[in-house]
């Protein structure tokens, strides 16, 4: 990470501007588009709160711009924006993406996803776990698994970041993960079973 | 049969695996939203197409121009900020400028004029106060902004009018009277802009030539500039015609407070 940026953001906002966006809009899509599920409400979350960040910024004094801790402030304002998105969306609990990924893997044979129906079922497992796939059961998460689990293992922020960005305590959070790492498992697990296979092939 | 085994550290590395890039258009639609970038597009107006630059703040530059590379050439010369050639205005925005085209001075147009001057600021917000089918001398502005005595610096001004059309600087003319120069395209634009917006130019001229500067009613004893929409509804049996605001004073006659003709008088 860069940790010239604060130092540059408080001399010239305007001109530093720029590369704290291309530092953080990967990591912040990919925030949103995990927590929303719609690629199109994460670009938009993610636009919006890197435009409040610039503003906030502008209104900060230079020693306050310097202290910043870019990586869980970026993502505090994100995580804010996506939980107006979500209340907004009510009662759509589970994304397109998930009906999409799900109706396709009823289509879809079990060999011609996995690409090579002869590996090891360890292999064709890996192979079959895609994103969509992944990003599929993610989705079936309950919110406050679903965000901390987010932010930890797509993100990667370490617990005391989180602590700051979702205002829980450190063992709260772990405990959220932990949890949510086990029902994703679980999930995974069954979504392997022969009997769902045979039932779509 | 039985479910396969997943651990742990497979689920956490299949999470890592779900960070994708953030689309190609994030980075310079934010920078736009925040006014550090802008973009353009052509747009069709009663005079033709003319290419349009905004941002987040608003409308940063109109200009008439053959194509995109002189656009682009004359944008990074006045304003220097990246510059992205988008599809479209977009649908809002482009409605909002077909309004204040048509003559809606009500309808929500913010203009981005950072880095400008805070006299030519002033000019320009001055025009914006001028309505569709009427026109106010270059003094008239500089007194309006407590300035009687920068008229050529006006004319400069509007001269560098950046969002030409929208801030209405075609409806500025001479303290002669004669309709004088406009920026997006000589005299003749000018004229038929002016002519598109209900006014006579043939008959302003006239008037100029002849000397005649205020127009006033018989019946109210008020004096106008002649294209306030006061004086355009005296009938002509009550119109006096003046060369001078003393004359129109002198005659027993008070100034309008729409147009305010005396601002026309004051400046030097």
């Amino acid at each position: 990470m860069d940790d010239t940026l604060p130092a540059a953001l408080a001399i010239d906002l305007d001109a530093a501007f720029e590369r704290l966006v291309r530092s953080h809009q990967d990591r912040l899509y990919s925030i949103a588009l995990r927590v929303l599920g719609d690629p199109r409400d994460a670009e938009e979350v993610t636009q919006d709160a890197l435009v409040r960040a610039y503003r906030a910024i502008a209104g900060y004094e230079p020693r306050r711009i310097r202290e910043l801790q870019l990586r869980p402030w970026l993502a505090a304002i994100l995580i804010n924006l996506c939980r107006n998105k979500t209340r907004k969306h009510r009662p759509a609990l589970v994304p397109l993406d998930t009906t999409d990924a799900a109706a396709e893997s009823q289509r879809t044979p079990p060999q011609l996803r996995s690409g090579d129906p002869r590996g090891s079922p360890h292999e064709a497992a890996l192979r079959r776990d895609g994103a969509r796939h992944w990003a599929g059961l993610l989705a079936t998460l309950p919110d406050r698994y679903r965000t901390p689990v987010v932010l930890r293992h797509v993100d990667g922020l370490s617990y005391d970041e989180m602590a700051t960005v979702l205002g829980r305590p450190e063992g709260t959070l772990k405990a959220q993960v932990h949890r949510g790492l086990a029902q994703l498992r679980v999930a995974a697990e069954q979504a392997t079973r022969p009997d769902r296979e045979e039932m779509t092939a | 049969m039985n479910a396969q085994t997943v651990t742990l550290s497979e689920v956490e590395a299949a999470l890592a695996a779900l960070a994708v890039p953030a689309p190609a258009a994030l980075a310079p639609s934010t920078l736009t939203a925040v006014g550090l970038a802008d973009e353009y597009a052509v747009l069709a107006t009663p005079i033709g197409g003319v290419h349009v630059a905004w941002n987040g703040l608003g409308v940063s530059t109109l200009d008439r121009v053959p194509d995109d590379a002189t656009f682009e050439a004359r944008f990074g010369t006045a304003i220097g900020r990246p510059l992205r050639r988008v599809d479209a205005v977009p649908e809002r925005l482009a409605r909002a400028i077909e309004r204040r085209l048509a003559g809606d001075r009500r309808v929500r147009l913010p203009l981005d004029l950072r880095g400008r001057r805070p006299f030519e600021q002033a000019v320009w917000l001055k025009a914006l106060e001028i309505p569709r089918g009427e026109v106010r001398p270059y003094g008239w502005i500089a007194a309006e902004i407590g300035r009687p005595r920068a008229v050529r610096a006006v004319g400069t001004a509007l001269a560098h009018n950046p969002v030409p059309l929208v801030v209405p600087c075609h409806r500025v003319v001479r303290s002669d009277g004669l309709l004088g120069n406009y920026s997006l395209g000589g005299p003749a634009v000018k004229r038929e802009i002016l002519a598109a917006e209900g006014l006579d130019p043939d008959e302003l001229e006239r008037l100029a030539r002849a000397g005649i500067r205020y127009f006033g009613s018989d019946t109210t004893r008020i004096y106008c500039l002649p294209t306030c929409r006061h004086a355009r509804r005296v009938t002509d049996h009550h119109r006096q015609m003046f060369r001078s605001a003393r004359a129109s004073e002198a005659a027993g006659y008070r100034a309008c407070k729409v147009c305010r003709p005396g601002s026309a008088a004051r400046a030097a």
